[in-house]
């Protein structure tokens, strides 16, 4: 009787095969296979992501003019350009504006959509689905249906006049088209956040509210002291993600308002896309794209680092 | 899984990418690319017929594909395909977007191709169609199409207001803006439709008001482009006029009211006499008539487009003997089915009136024919796209029932000086 030998791979131990050179090893082609699957994904975000963002830095230290074919360095002109922008100073007021109005219209609508939702009433499947479908449809349909709805002589004065009201003309005031700008969007989104909100909720342990109930502890105590901070985590991740949205608006802005009346909703997205698209000017448009990039990073950054004082299990 | 099946697997994913980064070679006949605004299949379709006209003839080009851009974007999107390193051979410009591009070198220089080909009969091309596309004598772009605005009417929104038509008013010499205006109150007042629309302003597109105010001499900035216009005696009249017409006769429909006059919903319109098109199926009676007379007298606007070749073209020199053919007299008589040609020897009824049956010989030669040479081009500027954006924003203000004109207008042109003196 002949007894074969069976070799087991032992983790961390290189295993040679005979007749294979000595470097092709069970690990290098451990290695090998993870780096080929990756490789789609990796390449998608190197091409994609990595590489337009290099090259937005390369391109605004140079002056590219599309038309005149001109592509020179400048250095750090385009930046000195950037401080020294008259329009600039609005521009950022108004993408302020537009983004403290967005998230706190937004993560407070979801907040309270959610509460009512978690409710163990009838109907509130359908209320949910109402409430997030907004989100499955497509931005610029939604935005264009919205736009005929805002006219003067639109959906919306038409509801407002049927109880006696005669509504603005949104799209045309300053306060109006930023309020109507600020207001679509957050219908748009404000499902998603409504949703991740509900999740958080349903996960909080009951026992922490029938405890606090024996207690004595109120509603809005209960509220205060044990779902704000449990759900915290996720005020964290909705916050991050609305604050980066909101400085990304440009669709919206295109349709309804193509930054008007006057520059009253030019928002930084925006004025960046004139400059490059509109002014053919690609040097300065990548500059403000820079500017953009470190203000979400900064805010991001910020948000981030103030987790250890208000996100529960953070500190 | 096993590992060699793993890793196959792997590469299977991954090989894709290898392929995506080969490309093939550039040798042999061309293949040139046109964009143009129009996706019409009628278009593309008499485009197509002349390009295979002249493969035919030409071995040294393989095939020649027209690329129809959105309307809206165009320039940016054209510009954005530049800027990728994917020109195309040539293109179609708007004309508010022709003084960036011939002063820019953007666009082949056309003279010698266009007089050296024979037969072209260059000399035919009128002055005034060939003015906004040159820089000194050189030529940079073939207007292709030169077209007058012109007032759409219909008829029967003016009778049932009690007002007389469009022709009866030439007839009697009242076919002036006042009257225009009052013809077009009594119309709103009388069904709620509205009674003059635009086109194409939309509270945005300022550049197409220049229909009015020429009729009062007024111009957004001076001959040579460094002046504002906008606070100019007879622009404040102008505009003070359309303020009037728009918030206190109701004339014209307000901002963020939308009326199409091809639906029925206005009286009138200003558009460009390509739009007639759009009437073969109207259900009420309609006149074209010329732009009414203004203080200064009778005027007319023309709207144009112009064909180019880029500089940065793959095959710029193919592409400007192909535009050479195609805008040939031959050619340029079949592109006047749709687009009124620059060429004077076929700015007559008969050939505008195969391509427009809707209109009659006397409408073609009292808008098109006669308004041609002595037409103002609609607004156009180097940085054109910054004024362009500078004008709205500052005009906004001027579109709400209080507005003080003047004020506006003064801000305007303190808005935009910087720009002109670029």
């Amino acid at each position: 009787m002949t007894r074969t030998e069976v070799k087991t791979a032992v983790p961390g131990r290189v295993q040679t095969r005979p007749g294979r050179p000595g470097w092709w090893t069970a690990r290098r082609r451990d290695h090998l296979a993870g780096f080929l699957f990756v490789a789609p994904q990796l390449a998608g975000t190197v091409l994609f992501v990595i590489l337009p963002l290099g090259l937005m830095f390369w391109y605004s230290f140079h002056d590219w003019n599309v038309l005149a074919g001109g592509f020179t360095w400048t250095g750090g002109e385009n930046y000195g350009r950037l401080a020294q922008d008259p329009a600039l100073p609005g521009v950022l007021g108004t993408t302020a504006m537009f983004s403290i109005g967005l998230v706190a219209l937004n993560l407070s609508l979801a907040l309270v959509l959610a509460i009512l939702l978690d409710q163990k009433l009838r109907g509130t499947i359908v209320f949910r689905t109402i409430f997030f479908s907004p989100v499955a449809v497509t931005l610029v349909a939604w935005t264009i249906v919205w736009r005929f709805l805002l006219q003067d002589d639109g959906g919306v004065n038409g509801l407002l006049s049927t109880i006696g009201v005669e509504g603005p003309n949104w799209l045309r005031g300053e306060t109006t088209a930023m309020v109507a700008v600020v207001v679509v969007q957050v219908l748009k989104n404000v499902g998603l956040n409504m949703v991740l909100f509900l999740a958080a909720l349903q996960g909080v342990p009951k026992e922490l509210y029938e405890a606090s109930t024996i207690d004595g502890a109120g509603a809005w105590t209960r509220f205060r002291r044990i779902t704000m901070p449990m759900i915290s985590p996720t005020i964290l991740l909705t916050s991050i993600i609305t604050v980066v949205g909101s400085l990304q608006v440009f669709a919206q802005i295109d349709v309804l308002t193509s930054g008007g009346p006057g520059t009253s909703t030019t928002v930084l997205v925006y004025y960046l896309y004139q400059n490059a698209f509109q002014f053919h000017d690609f040097g300065y448009g990548a500059t403000l794209s820079v500017l953009l990039f470190a203000i979400v990073l900064v805010l991001t950054v910020i948000q981030w680092q103030m987790r250890r004082k208000w996100v529960v299990h953070e500190d | 899984m096993r590992k060699p099946a793993r890793i196959l697997l792997a590469a299977a994913a991954a090989a894709p990418l290898s392929l995506a980064a080969c490309g093939g070679g550039d040798e042999g006949p061309v293949t040139l690319r046109m964009t143009t605004w129009s996706a019409s299949e009628d278009h593309l379709a008499m485009l197509s017929e002349i390009a295979d006209a002249y493969i035919a003839d030409h071995p040294d080009v393989e095939a020649i594909e027209f690329d129809p851009l959105p309307f809206e974007g165009y320039t940016s999107t054209l510009t954005t395909q530049i800027a990728g390193d994917n020109a195309p051979d040539l293109a179609w410009i708007l004309e508010n977007s022709a003084p960036d591009f011939v002063s820019s070198g953007a666009l082949v220089p056309l003279d010698e191709t266009l007089s050296g080909t024979d037969g072209y009969e260059y000399d035919d091309l009128i002055p005034a169609a060939t003015e906004l596309w040159r820089e000194g004598d050189e030529l940079y772009a073939y207007p292709f199409s030169t077209s007058p605005f012109g007032v759409f009417v219909n008829n029967d929104l003016l009778a049932a207001a009690g007002q007389p038509t469009a022709a009866e008013l030439i007839a009697s010499g009242e076919w002036t803006w006042e009257r225009v205006v009052e013809a077009g109150a009594a119309v709103h007042a009388q069904s709620g439709v509205d009674g003059l629309v635009i086109r194409d302003f939309d509270y945005s597109g300022w550049d197409n008001l220049s229909t009015l105010w020429t009729g009062w001499g007024a111009s957004a900035w001076s001959e040579d482009g460094t002046e504002c216009g906008f606070d100019d005696p007879e622009m404040t009249a102008a505009l003070t006029f359309m303020h009037d017409a728009v918030f206190a006769q109701e004339a014209m429909p307000g901002p963020g009211t939308t009326a199409d006059f091809f639906a029925g919903e206005a009286a009138m319109t200003v558009t460009q006499i390509s739009r007639a098109g759009l009437l073969a199926e109207a259900e009420f009676g309609w006149d074209l008539v010329p732009l009414p007379a203004g203080p200064a007298g009778e005027y007319s606007v023309i709207g144009q487009a112009g064909l180019g070749v880029l500089t940065v073209a793959p095959h710029p020199e193919e592409a400007a003997d192909f535009l050479a053919y195609l805008t040939n007299p031959e050619n340029s008589a079949k592109l006047a089915q749709y687009f009124p040609p620059p060429r004077e020897s076929q700015l007559t009824a008969e050939v505008l009136g195969q391509a427009n049956p809707l209109l009659t010989p006397e409408q073609l030669q009292t808008v098109v024919i006669d308004r041609i040479d002595a037409g103002v081009v609609k607004p156009g500027h180097t940085g054109q796209a910054q004024l362009d954006q500078a004008v709205r924003a500052a005009l906004d203000p001027l579109w709400t029932p209080d507005a003080d004109v003047a004020g506006v207008l003064a801000e305007l042109c303190t808005a935009i000086e910087p720009l002109l003196a670029q």
